[in-house]
């Protein structure tokens, strides 16, 4: 659960140095790169097979095509676009339901509008237009990370639209940049913000309507 | 910019994507209005907590077949993986 955000990126100056080891057979160093890759390989691998266990083969099956693909990898593209790539591929070779994955080239009705409920902020003939009718109620000092709340964040992250999902867990969870979810998903910076942003507003709301609930109806005296 | 304007430019505040004046008109905002400081906040806790859920990850029985392959692949080289 340490270390966030494997070696995704470009860090091509690394890749003659990995690749070599690789070759001469450093467990170490493949063992550094299944845990530091996996993570973006399923995610990859899950927009296009039905469950998390086929992700897993599909992954599976990436390293071993990495292993006997090694000899001939002459660095053309990064080592990762290399991986990227393979892992496409063998989840293609399953066959399975291409059409699941909608494309991250364009956005969707899905991702457009307000990420806030309109009604709560003051119509044009209010005394501030745009402006909160009422501010957002406050949230516990520190939000305690308890089992419920850890239950809304993970129900309302496995409720988002699929390729705001994606966006979310791997920026949030497995801590990759901007860039890396760019060159992963190959989608454009602005894009990937428009889900990474209503994705986030969401899980925010589903906290915000949870602490509502949660908050004792009792009288305040002042 | 309004309230309405400033809460779908949080993620992009966060990221460092907004232009120079967007920023200025972004900050200025926030020092006047503790609603948008708490959407802010409220969204930073938001993250924290994705922050706190699992990071996908191999099974350990993946990954040991893994690790083996690698070794029966390191032995016999050129033949690739068993």
């Amino acid at each position: 659960m340490t270390g966030k955000a494997g070696p995704v990126g470009g860090a091509a100056p690394e890749d003659d140095t990995l690749v070599a080891r690789l070759r001469a057979g450093d467990e170490q160093t493949f063992a550094a790169l299944v845990d530091g890759w996996s993570g973006w390989m399923l995610r990859l691998a899950g927009r296009y097979v039905p469950s998390p266990s086929v992700a897993e083969e599909v992954v599976q099956e990436a390293w071993l095509a990495v292993l006997q693909g090694l000899e001939k990898f002459r660095g053309e593209s990064s080592l990762r676009t290399w991986v990227h790539q393979i892992v496409l591929n063998q989840a293609r070779r399953r066959g399975v339901r291409e059409s699941r994955s909608v494309p991250f080239a364009s956005l969707l009705p899905e991702d457009a509008g307000p990420t806030v409920d309109p009604e709560r902020f003051q119509g044009r003939d209010g005394a501030h237009p745009g402006g909160w009718r009422r501010f957002p109620d406050e949230w516990p000092e520190q939000v305690a990370l308890t089992r419920e709340v850890h239950d809304v964040v993970a129900t309302a992250l496995a409720g988002l639209p699929e390729r705001q999902r994606v966006v979310v867990a791997l920026r949030d969870l497995d801590g990759h940049t901007s860039a890396e979810v760019c060159a992963l998903l190959e989608i454009s910076a602005a894009n990937q913000r428009v889900l990474l942003h209503r994705g986030r507003a969401v899980v925010r709301a589903a906290l915000e309507r949870y602490f509502d609930r949660r908050r004792t109806p009792v009288e305040v005296t002042s | 910019m309004t309230c309405e304007e400033l809460v779908e430019l949080v993620t992009a505040y966060l990221d460092g994507s907004l232009g120079e004046g967007e920023v200025r008109a972004f900050d200025e905002h926030l020092a006047l209005c503790p609603g948008c400081v708490r959407y802010l906040e409220q969204f930073r806790s938001t993250i924290d907590l994705l922050g706190t859920l699992p990071q996908k990850s191999l099974t350990d029985p993946a990954r040991e077949q893994l690790l083996e392959a690698f070794a029966a692949w390191r032995r016999t080289p050129g033949d690739g993986p068993s």
